[in-house]
């Protein structure tokens, strides 16, 4: 009985029909985005829409296609003179700003954080950016580059277009300063998601299957970026909507649970209500940015959306459950292993 | 004496990676009034680079495998200059702290029956860490913060901590720090304080650690008067990144080893085999064949040189590219493409197949990998007492990398997590026992605050000195090139001299801008612990006139059986802070008992 539910979603009463129709707010405000769309030839890209987000970007198949001459020739070192860069980078706070024009000399293999780095090495070194790992596997240093949410330190300078480089904020969050914003909202949804909740632990440990373990694992793999919320078009341009929803990260996170083999905890009308999974209409937006190639909508947030429908609107799957706790196992079922 | 934003508690945590996370989780569960600061947004310290996995005993691949054997691998990976009591309470504790990990959420990848399956790593006997394919450390650090977040543990994000506090009894009372988006100052009071503030990578210019590194807890604690030990042993991983240079350092997992990856030189050849050191000729393979027939039968083939310890193999890829063997960037090649099925490769070492392939454009599924040594790990640190993880200044606890002693002088792949685990939960027990102990309310010196707010502040006000960015470089590239994989007595001393020329400058820095979230400022404020740091590393590297593990000295380059006893303590003592001299004594180690030590001497 699940999987007939298909596309006809519940309509939550709150959903505001805006988000459906017109996903593509191009806000006209002094924000960062929009300011390259007025004098950047090189940036014509950025004035699309969130549902163009990704469409041209084909991840590492991209980066494979630019790069395949590096070890296979001495190319590196046989740079031509001429290879300044133009960046421009916004700078500000939450009371305003503007992109100021860097330019500087580029070096092979960089990534744009390298080049941040050396702006604020020379001539900005209050230029705020926030970075930790340098290795895509922390997820600090998101911001939108030429109107598209990347990590800067996972962005070859060589894979983007020729021509100035526009790096700015993440637009969906409060700025603090230049590159860096407030994510505080993402850690105040995260209080709200009920602990991991497994039966006691046999004498031997849990069992589980890897086939079983897998459906979480990809969910785990989140960095917590946030990019796949900055992209959301529920909250991106609709502040309104953030106190009840908790956007792709955290569906993921209620997926992961509600998927994980022993957890015992039931959180779907949580994530209907408080959550807000109704105000999703599955554009996917957030899958094309994810920097884990998690599939966000298809593997999370549509069989959660499935889950959902069955724990509100069907009164025989409700009573099942009740008696044989169909989509939720007992403590006890759950200790006993297997999937 | 100005208002500052000021808060009170039993234990604060500086530190937020996984010792910090698991420390603060342990004193919040006795109800203790809890907070846990770190300069980064919580979920992103260097934990989260942790790829191979956590050592634990616990033998579900091999049921052969119990602690005594983990507690011997760990012993003689770190050429016993360990502190034992650590190494064998890690050892038997480590498969505890994983368990309590999966109670919380974690989802380790799975053997045929079920249970958590286990990898090979160098320096372990038997496959014994328990991984989530290439990225256990997100796995352990989103655990143990969702844990933390479950708890409502009061968390100070984008705080960097400047100075502990002392009282006037001498005990550690607080901290003086600063909100990094406000640049505002926040003291805290506290019973008692758990440092896990990391490594100290940021001072060299080729690492596989994150900005963060910049040894904070290790300088505060030498600061607040605590002693330190084996500052000297600093970890190479062998296998980092080379090319392009922008990624130079990044860490490769020695996963790709454990799963079949070899190393090569320009010729070819398996040059491991070259260099097994008697310590560990007896268990390991002679011939590539056998070496092979290993990764499927243990019991009846010896281990691959290629898993050899990590100063071992950091040394043999070293000489490899000095004899001119190398590869066209300067290191040495890593296949596992001509050894496993690119699909293997591919569920195995995700992490390592996007890394290549997105930031130097190299599949490792069709080409090998080029890959030298990088700064990896700091074994050395604050001296602990190896129960409580009680540091030698009442008050005072460190776990994790700020701490020294479990690794020795060189630390086994696979053991940091399970230290950040044990230690850090030891660290809370101990600062919760404290705590609970310690009668009144911690007293702050208003004085003492002021000097460290001035101090701190200094920079912005100072015209035409020194950019904070170039004293880095040239600090980088000092320790570098004098203090770096392969040591001499002549280049130490250099350095020495190099470090105070540095420290003198460092107290005429300049810098731009406002306080709210100036990296140039932020910077300016890590350099103090960044040059106590490399100065005791400098200093504990000249004293040691030997080679042992991680410390290797071109002018002595055998171990000296009589400094294997012995652990270098550096403390200051009469004057204390940035600017203040840090003495040096060599102390006996703690004495092993007879039925621990023939663990060690048996065949096996």
């Amino acid at each position: 009985m699940p999987e007939e539910t298909a596309p006809e979603l519940p309509e939550d009463p709150g959903s505001p029909a805006e988000a459906e129709a017109e996903p593509a707010t191009v806000d006209s405000e002094a924000e960062p985005a929009t300011v390259e769309s007025e004098a950047e030839p090189a940036t014509v890209e950025s004035e699309a829409e969130p549902a163009t987000f990704g469409a041209e970007d084909e991840g590492p198949a991209a980066a494979d296609a630019t790069d395949g001459s590096y070890d296979t020739d001495e190319s590196y070192d046989t740079e031509e003179a001429d290879n300044t860069v133009t960046m421009h980078i916004w700078r500000g706070d939450h009371d305003g700003g503007e992109f100021t024009e860097y330019e500087i000399e580029g070096n092979e293999g960089e990534v744009v954080l390298d080049v941040i780095h050396r702006i604020q090495a020379s001539e900005a070194p209050d230029l705020a950016c926030r970075w930790n790992c340098k290795a895509g596997k922390c997820g600090s240093c998101s911001a939108e580059i030429n109107g598209k949410p990347r990590l800067m330190c996972m962005t070859r300078m060589d894979t983007l277009p020729e021509g100035p480089v526009t790096v700015a904020p993440m637009r969906t969050f409060p700025i603090v300063r230049d590159l860096v914003t407030d994510v505080s909202f993402n850690f105040e949804v995260a209080k709200t998601v009920p602990a991991f909740q497994p039966p006691p632990a046999p004498a031997d440990g849990y069992r589980m299957q890897q086939i079983d373990v897998e459906r979480g694992q990809e969910f785990r793999k989140c960095i917590e970026c946030f990019m796949c919320q900055d992209v959301c078009h529920v909250i991106r341009d609709h502040e309104e909507n953030k106190p009840r929803y908790a956007g792709p990260r955290f569906f993921i996170r209620f997926a992961e649970l509600e998927m994980h083999p022993l957890d015992t905890n039931d959180r779907r009308e949580l994530v209907r209500q408080q959550g807000g999974l109704g105000l999703c209409n599955i554009t996917k937006c957030c899958t094309e940015v994810c920097p884990e190639h998690i599939k966000i909508t298809d593997n999370a947030i549509i069989p959660l959306k499935e889950r959902v429908v069955d724990a509100s609107y069907d009164p025989v799957g409700w009573l099942g459950r009740k008696i044989l706790r169909r989509t939720k196992r007992s403590p006890e079922e759950a200790a006993a292993g297997g999937g | 004496m100005a208002e500052y934003e000021s808060h009170n508690y039993d234990v604060i945590v500086i530190g937020a990676g996984g010792a910090g996370l698991r420390a603060a989780i342990e004193a919040k569960q006795r109800g203790l009034r809890t907070a846990l600061v770190c300069k980064s947004l919580l979920g992103k310290a260097h934990t989260v680079m942790a790829e191979g996995g956590v050592a634990a005993a616990m033998g579900n691949v091999y049921p052969e495998d119990n602690w005594q054997v983990h507690f011997r691998d760990t012993m003689r990976g770190g050429k016993m200059l360990n502190n034992w009591r650590m190494a064998q309470l890690h050892a038997q504790e480590a498969p505890d702290r994983v368990h309590e990990l999966e109670a919380w959420g974690a989802l380790f990848d799975r053997t045929k029956d079920g249970r958590i399956t286990q990898r090979d790593f160098g320096g372990h006997r038997y496959a014994r860490l328990a991984h989530v394919g290439d990225r256990t450390g997100l796995e352990l650090i989103r655990t143990l913060q969702q844990k933390a977040v479950s708890m409502d543990i009061d968390v100070f994000m984008e705080c960097k901590v400047l100075r502990l506090l002392s009282d006037a009894d001498g005990r550690v009372s607080g901290a003086v720090g600063y909100w990094r988006p406000t640049g505002e100052f926040v003291t805290f009071a506290a019973k008692a304080v758990v440092l896990a503030t990391g490594s100290i990578g940021k001072s060299w210019m080729y690492t596989s650690n994150s900005w963060e590194s910049t040894g904070d807890g290790h300088a505060m604690a030498i600061w607040a008067g605590a002693d330190v030990i084996e500052m000297e042993c600093v970890q190479f991983h062998p296998t980092g990144m080379v090319w392009p240079l922008s990624v130079r350092g990044l860490l490769v997992t020695e996963g790709v080893r454990g799963d079949g990856g070899v190393l090569r030189n320009s010729e070819g050849k398996r040059f491991m085999f070259d260099y097994v050191a008697p310590m560990f000729r007896d268990e390991t393979a002679e011939t590539e064949e056998e070496a092979d027939r290993w990764y499927d039968d243990h019991a009846n083939n010896r281990r691959t040189p290629d898993l050899l310890p990590r100063d071992e193999v950091a040394r043999a890829i070293n000489s490899e590219v000095k004899a001119g063997r190398g590869s066209p960037h300067g290191g040495v090649y890593l296949d596992i493409a001509s050894r496993r099925p690119a699909e293997y490769i591919r569920r195995r070492l995700p992490s390592m197949y996007h890394q290549f392939m997105e930031l130097a454009g190299v599949d490792i599924t069709a080409t090998p990998m080029e890959v030298g040594p990088t700064l990896h790990y700091m074994m050395g640190g604050v001296r602990v007492d190896a129960d409580t993880e009680a540091a030698t200044v009442p008050g005072l606890f460190a776990a994790g990398e700020v701490a020294g002693g479990m690794h020795g002088a060189n630390r086994l792949g696979g053991n940091s997590l399970s230290d950040l685990l044990v230690f850090g939960r030891r660290a809370g027990i101990g600062a919760a026992d404290f705590a609970e102990g310690r009668a009144g309310e911690p007293a702050l010196d208003g004085a003492e605050i002021e000097a460290v707010v001035a101090e701190a502040l200094a920079p912005l006000g100072r015209e035409g000195g020194e950019n904070p960015y170039d004293l880095q470089h040239e600090l980088q590239s000092t320790m570098q090139s004098l203090v770096g994989i392969i040591r001499t007595g002549p280049e130490l001393e250099e350095a020495l001299e190099k470090l105070g020329e540095l420290q003198e400058r460092a107290a005429n820095l300049s810098v731009a801008g406002s306080r709210a979230y100036n990296p140039g400022w932020n910077l300016a404020t890590d350099l103090p612990a960044m040059l106590t740091v490399s100065t005791a590393v400098a200093q504990g590297a000249l004293h040691r006139k030997e080679s042992r593990g991680g410390h290797t000295r071109e002018d002595f380059p055998a171990a000296d059986p009589e400094l294997g006893k012995v652990n270098f303590v550096q403390r200051q003592t009469d004057r204390r802070g940035p600017d203040a001299p840090i003495t040096i004594t060599p102390e006996p180690l703690p004495e092993m008992p007879p039925e621990l030590r023939e663990l060690l001497e048996e065949g096996h």
